[in-house]
C-alpha cells in the first residue's frame, strides 16, 4: 500500500433503513481494493455496520469519515442524535433501547456496542445528551 | 457445490442473482447483528427477515446465498435491490431446519 493517506466521507441519510450499511459496504469494497487482508476488512466492516445503524436507529443517520493508513483504519461516526444517558448498561451485550418496529426489521439485538468493541483495537465514545455521539473505531493493519 | 446447484437439488426457487458461489457452511439467525459477527463468508444464510436489510448483511458477510424459508413472501423491492446487488436469494417452503438438513446432506458437511 502506498504511504500516502486515504480518506473517504459518507453521509448517512436513511430514514427507513432501505440503504443501511450503504456506508460500511463501500468501505469493504475499497479496503479490499487495496488489498487489505480479509480478516482486517471483515472487522472493519462489522463494526462500521454496526456503528452505521446506531446512527440510523438512534439519530436518523449521521456522517462517516474513514482515514486509511499503512498502519491502521480510522472510522468515525458522527450523529445528532439524543445521545447515550448510560454508556455502562449501553455495552452490555443484550441491552438495547431500540423501539419495536426497529426490531420487527431485525435490529435491536443490544449487540452493536458489543460487536463494535469486539472487532476494533480501539474504540472511542464521546456523547453528549441532547446533541449527539461520535464513536471512533481504530483497526490495525 | 454452488448455490444453484443446493438450489435445485432441493427444489427450491432462485429468485435473483447468479448462485454461482460455493456454498462452503451454514448459518440461520435473524438478528442481524448475530449473523454479521457470526456467520461466515461462503455460507448458506437462512432468515425469515424479509427487509432490505437482509440485503447489506449478506454483502458484508459475503454469503454464499439467502435462503428464505417457509414459503415467506420476497417483496418486489427486495428483489429490484438484490438483483443490483447480484445478491442470490432463494426461497422455499421448507424450513430453516429443513434447508440446512437436507443441504447438509448434500454437501456433506
Amino acid at each position: 500500500m502506498s504511504e500516502e493517506i486515504i480518506r473517504l466521507h459518507y453521509d448517512i441519510n436513511d430514514e427507513d433503513f432501505s440503504a443501511a450499511g450503504e456506508a460500511s459496504s463501500g468501505v469493504k469494497k475499497t479496503l479490499s481494493a487495496l488489498g487489505v487482508s480479509p480478516e482486517t476488512v471483515k472487522k472493519v466492516a462489522i463494526a462500521m455496520y454496526e456503528a452505521e445503524i446506531n446512527a440510523v436507529i438512534h439519530a436518523d443517520g449521521g456522517e462517516a469519515d474513514i482515514e486509511i493508513t499503512p498502519e491502521e483504519i480510522k472510522v468515525v461516526i458522527s450523529d445528532r442524535g439524543p445521545g447515550i444517558p448510560d454508556m455502562e448498561k449501553a455495552m452490555e451485550p443484550g441491552y438495547s433501547t431500540a423501539t419495536e418496529t426497529v426490531r420487527e426489521l431485525g435490529f435491536g439485538a443490544g449487540m452493536g456496542l458489543p460487536n463494535m468493541k469486539r472487532y476494533t483495537d480501539e474504540m472511542y465514545i464521546d456523547t453528549k445528551l441532547g446533541e449527539g455521539t461520535t464513536v471512533t473505531l481504530i483497526v490495525k493493519i | 457445490m454452488t448455490a444453484r446447484e443446493v438450489a435445485e437439488k432441493l427444489n427450491m426457487t432462485i429468485l435473483t442473482g447468479s448462485g454461482d458461489k460455493e456454498v462452503t457452511g451454514f448459518y440461520t439467525c435473524d438478528l442481524l447483528s448475530w449473523v454479521i459477527s457470526h456467520a461466515n463468508s461462503g455460507d448458506m444464510w437462512v432468515t425469515v427477515m424479509n427487509n432490505l436489510n437482509i440485503l447489506a448483511v449478506a454483502s458484508l458477510v459475503d454469503v454464499s446465498c439467502v435462503v428464505i424459508p417457509e414459503g415467506i413472501e420476497a417483496y418486489e423491492n427486495l428483489l429490484e435491490r438484490a438483483k443490483e446487488k447480484d445478491i442470490t436469494l432463494i426461497a422455499t417452503n421448507r424450513s430453516a431446519a429443513n434447508v440446512i438438513i437436507e443441504a447438509s446432506k448434500l454437501i456433506g458437511r
